[in-house]
């Protein structure tokens, strides 16, 4: 069976759209052509183009039965007959059904499987144009095809033929394209056999793995890791080679951090480090060429650099003469958000905030936090906030607890980051967090679907996790909606970050919210718990309890009386209560709590079984569902057990 | 070696031998080559078209006082529009390098996305930034919208940096120490102006005259919109146009001067873009009227 290959050829698509493209198109593939069976669905990429094999593709869609009505017999012969004609058939032939309406001719129609080469050229030009990009644009004119950028060329191979199509006026062929600099001018004819050794030969390497390895094997010795950066030059490069520049060791006066910043993200090199971890003063670049053997591109490399590095040097020594706290004034200049002030307004809050949090919080954290907005440095390199100012504070003699708080300000970045490392950070984040929040929720800037423009989401997280793991005794208590919207973050963190199931995390937090630490131990409780025997049997019962007691509707605040109980399973379960009760006082941890709280299982079952809760005597009636009702609101403090969903027990009331 | 006037002859050599007219520099104050008529009117409308010219471009807060090597507050780019882009454009922009002296296989050449936004214009395009050796030399971008308007024929706009490109040529690491012309230094050009300007931007500019002609170029603008005819052919649109102009540049004067504050500040920009969204769209009817 046939190979068919798709080479899309485009102008340089941006590189961390290039995988999710590449899913896209594959499950375009699947939709499209899923009725044409393969071995094996392959994609590829580079920069400039992306690469489809299909291995041995069905040459034909099966063929497909479909049944056509045909006239009822009623309906008489000479109907009958136009049907038969129709089909090219006669009517001893046509089969019948019985419907509702009564016995009718149809006619088996036997539809051809499509050919693989049909349908590719009647659907790919679809499935291309169909691929999703973030932000597309159009080329040929008002109207036209939009793609990532202008499509150029396709290659479109069955075996030795061309699957002829068209999108965007490009007509498929059988040829590609080399390096845009390395390979051949001319575009170069290709066949399925053939096409990744005539790429290479023209200075492609059409596999992304294989890049990756080419770019690894060429670092060198004290390259610091960075997978994210790999995948960047990855997708930059069609033929990636490595070249090892060096810097003035001068530099190195100026923190790693802003030397680490320019390096990687102004220009995507990798540093290097010293046997003992601190900066070298060299870097890795990676070029889109076979190599530098005048040495140009290391030199001019290297001069970007150092013009760089000067710049940054230019900015420190500039930022230090206004200190931080010279320039808080200068805030109410720095928009926060149109509707929402400036930073100096935000300063204000968040400092009430942070000590109302932590008295002991320094007041002058919160007050600097911002200030590096204002500097040369941070308007250079944004992603450097926070750190900058952090650094600024230190080198003007600010207190340690002071700079490392507003150095860890942004922390965590997202679910993966850590949260800041000390307490006055951790209170410090936390209040511009919540601030945020609690501004854009007062004037109903609220995240809607996918929409989150002020990354709402992520402050929110931030606030959650920062709960969790700090140590920051602080009960969150906002406004309903802000309250929910911390509330789905709680349970996303508890299910996603802690593992807990749906409904543990429900149990846990249905109580009471309290503090996030007390709220991860008890939701670890009903998840070790839930394992025992007795757990999800009793979960069953307390369920059963709270419907009887919602369908009595009774008030139940008054204490079941000793004297109304019958004797066996009432009495029993009574004093067992009692029992559970002080043996919970003598338990320290969730867990020994909620598993004597188990132990209450078999004598729950006896009473459901040997007793009629709504015996004809109304006080005895009303004693018994007392005795319940103190039975699930006692024992449901640190967790609803009826959150629980049970199998097979329980639910019949 | 070229000197920095020898590099600009070649460039316009080789882009007039495409077809291009080259024009002169716009005759006021613009921050970027993309505000000048020549770009930001000609891509408008369904006629094709092909430009190239050097813009001095005046951004007066990136001033400093010609003491840093490579931030200037008047800095040269070459704007080249082709309306439509042709389908070998990036062919055509590698063999301008050639033609400039770089020899692409001794070097490295990458295509980074950069998308391009200009609020105040109502324009945005995407393309990116050619990194050669890691040193960023040229902005290209395919227009999108202008004046908040689709556009009929999609042009690329290449903005070479000029002073950026021929310090990597020269091999000089300050832009001071370009050769302009045999004998003259781009300090013995320019640092005049890099060090007045600083001074008058940053210090000596008076905020409220500023403001003042701020509204008066406004409202000049804005009275001329206000009795626009499209089909009066000779209707001043290009007027109109050049208010806008100076509203741009006394904007980013005040801005220099610290002078506009938070709440002010997405108000102008908005006041601007109003404007120019105003001429573009007059600029555009009066084109269909001329077709029509």
């Amino acid at each position: 069976m046939p190979y068919f290959l798709l080479e899309i050829g485009v102008e340089e698509v941006p590189d961390w759209m290039i995988e999710p493209a590449l899913a896209d198109l594959r499950a375009r593939w699947q939709a499209a052509f899923g009725a044409f069976e393969c071995d094996a669905l392959i994609t590829d990429a580079t920069p400039r183009r992306l690469v489809l094999l299909a291995k041995n593709l069905a040459e034909q869609a099966p063929d497909v039965e479909s049944v056509v009505q045909g006239p009822y017999l009623s309906a008489g012969k000479q109907a009958a007959e136009g049907f038969a004609r129709k089909w090219n058939t006669s009517i001893n032939a046509l089969a019948t059904s019985q419907d509702t309406k009564g016995e009718r001719y149809i006619f088996h129609q036997l539809v051809k499987g499509q050919t693989a080469k049909e349908a590719l050229a009647a659907k790919l030009p679809e499935v291309i144009r169909g691929i999703a990009w973030p932000k597309s644009m159009y080329w040929t004119g008002k109207g036209g095809v939009r793609f990532i950028r202008p499509i150029r060329w396709i290659a479109a191979l069955l075996e030795a033929e061309t699957v002829p199509f068209e999108v965007a006026g490009v007509r498929s062929g059988n040829t590609t394209r080399g390096h845009r600099i390395l390979g051949s001018k001319d575009p170069l004819p290709i066949s399925v056999a053939n096409y990744l050794e005539v790429l290479r030969a023209n200075f492609v390497i059409v596999h992304a793995e294989e890049r990756k390895r080419r770019i690894e094997e060429r670092l060198g010795p004290g390259v610091q890791k960075d997978d994210d950066l790999l995948k960047t030059l990855i997708y930059l490069t069609e033929y990636p080679t490595a070249i090892r520049g060096s810097f003035d060791p001068s530099y190195l006066e100026l923190p790693r951090e802003i030397l680490s910043t320019v390096m990687r993200h102004h220009q995507r090199y990798f540093s290097v480090l010293q046997e003992r971890g601190s900066l070298a003063p060299e870097f890795v670049a990676v070029t889109n060429t076979d190599g530098d053997p005048d040495g140009l591109i290391r030199q001019g490399n290297e001069r970007v650099l150092r013009a760089r590095f000067n710049d940054a040097r230019f900015f420190w020594q500039v930022d230090q003469q206004k200190k931080l706290s010279e320039r808080v004034p200068d805030l109410a200049k720095v928009t926060f958000q149109a509707k929402l002030g400036s930073y100096k307004d935000k300063t204000e809050r968040v400092v009430r905030l942070a000590v109302q949090i932590d008295p002991n919080f320094p007041p002058a954290a919160g007050l600097l936090a911002k200030c590096d907005l204002t500097t040369d440095m941070v308007k250079e390199f944004p992603e450097l906030q926070g750190i900058v100012g952090g650094l600024y504070a230190k080198a003007q003699g600010e207190n340690e607890a002071v700079w490392q708080a507003i150095y860890d300000q942004y922390k965590p970045v997202g679910m993966d980051d850590t949260i800041p490392r000390t307490i006055e950070g951790q209170v410090l984040s936390l209040a511009d967090k919540l601030d945020t929040l609690r501004e854009c929720f007062r004037v109903g800037m609220v995240p809607t679907g996918s929409r989150d423009p002020f990354a709402l989401r992520r402050a929110a997280q931030g606030v959650v996790k920062i709960l969790f793991e700090g140590n920051v005794s602080f009960k969150l208590k906002e406004e309903p909606a802000l309250q929910s919207f911390l509330l789905e973050r709680i349970q996303f963190y508890l299910r996603d970050t802690r593992g807990y199931a749906y409904d543990e995390v429900n149990a846990a937090i249905a109580p009471a919210l309290g503090t996030l630490p007390d709220l991860a131990e008890r939701a670890e409780a009903v998840h070790h718990v839930r394992s025992t025997s007795d757990f999800e049997p009793l979960a069953a019962s307390f369920k059963r309890i709270k419907n009887i007691l919602k369908q009595a509707g009774v008030d139940l605040a008054a204490q079941p009386d000793p004297n109304l109980l019958s004797p066996g399973p009432e009495k029993q379960l009574y004093n067992e209560l009692g029992r559970v009760r002080s043996e919970m006082d003598t338990k320290s941890t969730y867990s020994e709590k909620l598993i004597a709280i188990s132990s209450l299982r078999a004598h729950v079952d006896l009473f459901f079984d040997k007793i009629l809760v709504n015996d004809p005597d109304p006080a005895i009636r009303r004693n018994r569902l007392a005795l319940l009702h103190g039975l699930l609101t006692e024992f449901s403090t640190i967790a609803d057990f009826s959150e629980i969903v049970t199998q097979g027990v329980g639910d019949k009331t | 070696m070229d000197s920095f006037q020898d590099t600009v002859f070649k460039l316009k050599q080789y882009w007039a031998s495409r077809g291009a007219i080259i024009q002169e520099p716009y005759d006021l104050e613009v921050g970027a080559g993309t505000m000048a008529p020549e770009t930001f009117l000609r891509v408008l409308g369904p006629k094709p078209y092909k430009v190239a010219y050097v813009q001095p471009s005046r951004r007066p807060a990136d001033g400093r006082y010609g003491e840093n090597p490579n931030r200037l507050y008047k800095h040269q780019q070459l704007q080249v529009i082709l309306k439509p882009t042709p389908d070998d454009v990036l062919d055509q922009y590698l063999g301008s390098l050639r033609a400039i002296g770089i020899d692409l296989r001794k070097h490295d050449i990458k295509f980074e996305e950069d998308n391009w936004e200009a609020p105040t214009l109502g324009a945005w395009g995407v393309g990116w930034q050619v990194m050669l050796d890691g040193l960023e030399i040229t902005q290209f971008t395919y227009f999108q919208q202008c004046g908040g308007m689709d556009l009929d024929l999609v042009p690329a706009e290449l903005t070479y940096g000029l002073e950026r490109i021929v310090a990597f040529l020269q091999n000089v690491e300050s832009v001071y120490d370009i050769e302009w012309a045999p004998g003259f230094k781009y300090r013995d050009v320019r640092l005049a102006d890099e060090e007045q300007f600083s001074v008058y931007n940053f210090e000596m500019a008076d905020v409220d005259r500023l403001w003042l002609l701020f509204g008066e170029h406004e409202k000049e603008c804005a009275g001329l919109l206000a009795r626009f005819k499209p089909e009066n052919r000779r209707f001043p649109v290009l007027a109109a146009y050049d208010q806008v102009l100076k509203c741009s540049h006394l904007f980013n004067l005040l801005d220099a001067r610290g002078a506009i504050s938070v709440t002010e500040r997405v108000g102008v920009i908005g006041r601007v873009r109003k404007l120019a969204v105003g001429v573009a769209e007059a600029w555009a009817a009066q084109q269909a009227e001329a077709v029509a």
